[in-house]
This record gives C-alpha cells, structure tokens and sequence, in this order.
C-alpha cells in the first residue's frame, strides 16, 4: 500500500498597515497548521506547524509550500519533533519545502529536529527561493535515531536560489543504510546530530573543531555544526547569537550594506 | 570475449606525476590526523570511503558531465554550490587553474584555450578535469574514473607522510577502494547522462567542511588542504 500524499500551504502578506496577514493556511493530511501570535513581534505572523498524525512514514509524499510576498514577516516553528518512522512497505518518505520569499521580506523557519527512528528512510528537499533584498534564518537539525536506537536513514537537500542564481546546493545521506563511510572520519566521525543553520543576518563566528561559517552567494551565512546530541547541536547553533530573542525584526535596509561594520555577535550561548 | 583496453592518455592524466599540484593537497585527511580522526590503515580506509561516496561521487559526475559536452559554466556555477568552504572553493579553483596550465601543454586543444579565457581565475578543478579529457581523447567514464580515484589517491599518499604509514599498507588501501571508485565513476556517469545539472549528486561530507577553515588558519601545514 503506498503512503499519504499531502500539500499543505502558507502564504504571508503585509496588510498595507506594517503588520502581516496569513492569506493562505491550509493544512492537509498530517500536515497541520496553526496560527499563533509571534512571541516577541506583534507585526509578523506565525504559524506553527503540529503533527496531525504520525508522518513521515516510509512511503509518504509531503510537501509545503510557503511564501512570503514582499515586505511580509514570517516566522514558523513547530510544536515537536518531527520523527521519521518505517512505513509498512520498505519504501523511502519524501518530504519537500518550498520556500519563497519576496523582496524585504523575512522567513524565519526554526522548526524542532527531524528524528530518524530506527528502520525509517526519509529523503527531505528544501528549496529556498530569495529576492536580492529578502530576510532569512533558516534552521534544520537532523538527529540520527531516538534515544539509544540504531539510527534511520535520513537524506538531506537543501537548495537556495538568490534572485534565481543558485548560491548553495549540498545534501547528506547518513544513517543505517546510507552510503559507506556516513559515519567514518571524514563525514559524522560518530556524531549522531547534524545542523545547519542559513542566514542573511551578519554574523562571523570562529570555526571550531565541530562547526564553521561559510559565506554563501550574496549576504547569506550557512552555518554548519556536528554535535553528540541534539541538545548539544541546538546549543551550538544558538550559540552563534542568531537566535537571539528579537526573532522576526522588520528589515532595514541598514542590514545589509552595514555588514561589516557592525559589532560581531555575541560569543555566548544565546538565551533570555 | 572483446578485448577492451585503457587508453594511455587514462594513465597520463590520472598519474600522480602530472604536474598539476595534486600532490600540495591532502584531501581534508591532514586535519583529520591532527584531531585523532584518521591514525591507521583502517581508519584511512573509512576516512576515504567516505570521502569517496560523498564529495567524490559529486566531482566525478560533475567530470563527466564537462567531458560529455556539458556546459563549463553551468557546471562551475553547480560546482560552487556544492562547495560552501571557502577554502576548498579557492583550492579547487587553483587545481583547476593548474591542471589547465599542465594540459594546455599536454593536449593542445581550442576547448582549453576557450576555458582559460572564459575563466581566468580559474574553473572547479572536476570540470577542468572533464574538458581535458575529452581534449585528450577520453571520455565521460575515464574522467569520472580518474575524479573518483584521485578522491581516495590523495588522502592515502599524503597518510604515508603524515603517518609513516608502510607504503605497501598504503597501497593495499587503495587496492581494496579500487571496486567502490569503479562503482562511483558508473553512479557519476549515470547521473551526467541524465543530462541536467540539477540532477547531479549534491553529496557533501559535513566534517571535511566544517574542518577544511580551521585547517586553512594553522600557521604551519604540510598541505595545502
């Protein structure tokens, strides 16, 4: 039997009065979606993504579609993790994110990780569409198997367009059943927790042993770290500063040309 | 049975004796030795696998794609994307710089001449690779052969000076890696005659990234990177 097929949408708008409307929410499927009142920006608008039922199971096809038009704020979380779970038929999950947002817009997308449970296959795609001018904090976290179980595959896309240029188009493959030497020295070395987080807020952090910056298309920071565990890698990449408690800021147009002049960002862990 | 033999222009380009800087690069296992990751025959052994079926596959399919004719434009600009370390950007570029400069002596062909002049900093070393095969005479399966090997050939050869290890080791290493390079160069081939360079691997190693910019800061390296 094949798994579910769902689509579910989002689509942000700026009111005309500085705030930003929700146009569009449609959930579908195990695709739920919540409006909720943004926790530090009354002018933006944020949705939280719930779990309607256990998804992605091997087989699924889900999607989302998100966009946010110009000038529009956006933030999306979730209520959980997302846990990737065997379907009944040995048959990989996929799960694709379209993300488009327009000119002097702002998406943050910080959803909770995504789990590979042992026996689960999931291939997740994120596409990432930005105008020259637009705002992103982009997190993914990847966490190989729940606590003490052998660990799921999970294969990992994400690419990003600026202005249709494509900047950044990587992927990983770790886990049970992922090619040879996932985790050997040269890709995890044994680290079950994987993170990425992509930026257009200025920030230069120090490379360590276990996470570095690296300065993609125009004004956009990827943001890469290893960690034991999830906690470890959230703490990693909070660390950064760029999850600092202002979340969705209106965007200046200060930001971006100011780039090098600002202060660098905090070196401690980031927290109210 | 056919007879099917290598061309010799094969073994003049994937020897480690052409001068194309490939030697001045460990392939991200010099960090890897520093930090306890890689110490022996084994550990070197996964070290390449990985490197192999990850950063591998995507430069041998991104070689055989250039030595089929596909665009070098289209194919630097997917290389880039591929590459989010800036160290490894600008050394891919400067092996690609050096590898044109070695070929346009070696096999002299407008193609080369148009590369050089369409990139003078520099194209990505894989699609530098594909064009001079096919300026050589080869083709999609001998350029994605010759990436795929030198993936795996360079961190083996650098472990021998990094390590001390016994050559013959060294090479036994290289030996048992011979059928998976074989397996990538057909994936990689495969994947170019998809003829789409969105469907090219995309497979990156997140460690070889995160450890290539803080071994491009040591003051003091034996290899490039």
């Amino acid at each position: 039997m094949s798994g579910v097929s769902a689509t579910a949408r989002i689509r942000a708008e700026p009111d005309g009065r500085g705030r930003t409307v929700l146009r569009e929410l449609a959930g579908d499927g195990p695709l739920a979606l919540r409006r909720s009142r943004h926790p530090d920006d009354d002018g933006a608008a944020h949705v939280v993504l719930v779990g309607a039922m256990a998804a992605p199971l091997g087989g699924d096809r889900l999607r989302i579609d998100v966009h946010v038009a110009p000038g529009a704020r956006l933030l999306v979380t979730s209520a959980a993790a997302t846990v990737s779970l065997p379907g009944r038929q040995p048959a990989p999950a996929h799960y694709e994110l379209h993300l488009t947002v327009g000119a002097a817009a702002e998406l943050h997308w910080r959803p909770e990780p995504v789990i590979a449970a042992a026996g689960s296959d999931l291939r997740l795609w994120t596409r990432l569409h930005l105008a020259p001018t637009a705002h992103v904090l982009l997190r993914e976290e990847q966490i190989l198997g729940r606590h003490a179980e052998p660990p799921g595959r999970l294969a990992s896309r994400l690419t990003v367009r600026q202005n249709a240029r494509l900047v950044l188009d990587q992927s990983t493959d770790i886990g049970t059943g992922a090619p040879p030497g996932w985790d050997g020295p040269a890709v995890l070395a044994g680290h079950l927790a994987l993170g990425q987080l992509l930026t257009t807020r200025p920030c230069a952090p120090d490379a360590t042993s276990r996470t570095a910056a690296f300065p993609v298309g125009d004004g956009l920071t990827l943001l890469t770290a290893l960690a034991p565990d999830g906690r470890a890698l959230r703490a990693a990449l909070d660390g950064w500063g760029s999850l600092s408690p202002a979340g969705v800021r209106p965007p200046s147009p200060a930001d971006r040309p100011a780039r090098a002049a600002l202060p660098a960002p905090p070196g401690r862990a980031a927290g109210p | 049975m056919a007879v099917s033999f290598v061309s010799p222009a094969l073994l003049v380009l994937a020897d480690g004796r052409f001068p194309a800087g490939g030697h001045a690069h460990s392939g991200g296992v010099e960090a890897a030795v520093r930090e306890g990751r890689v110490g022996d025959a084994a550990s070197l052994e996964a070290f390449c696998a990985g490197r192999l079926h990850t950063v591998g596959l995507t430069s041998a399919a991104l070689a055989a794609s250039a030595a089929s004719g596909g665009d070098p434009l289209a194919l630097d600009e997917a290389a880039e994307a591929r590459t989010p370390s800036p160290a490894l950007r600008a050394a891919s570029r400067r092996l690609g710089r050096q590898l044109l400069r070695a070929a346009r002596a070696a096999w002299p062909d407008p193609a080369l001449e148009q590369l050089a002049r369409t990139f003078p900093r520099g194209a990505h070393q894989p699609v530098v690779l594909g064009v001079v095969a096919a300026a050589a005479g080869l083709g999609a399966a001998d350029a994605a052969t010759a990436v795929a090997y030198e993936t795996v050939s360079g961190p083996v050869t650098a472990c021998v000076r990094l390590l001390g290890l016994d050559p013959f080791q060294a090479t036994a290493v290289l030996a048992r890696l011979a059928e998976p390079v074989g397996e990538i160069a057909r994936a990689a081939v495969a994947a170019a005659a998809l003829d789409d360079v969105d469907l090219l691997p995309t497979l990156g190693a997140p460690l070889l990234d995160v450890a290539a910019e803080s071994h491009a800061a040591w003051p003091v390296r034996l290899f490039a990177t």
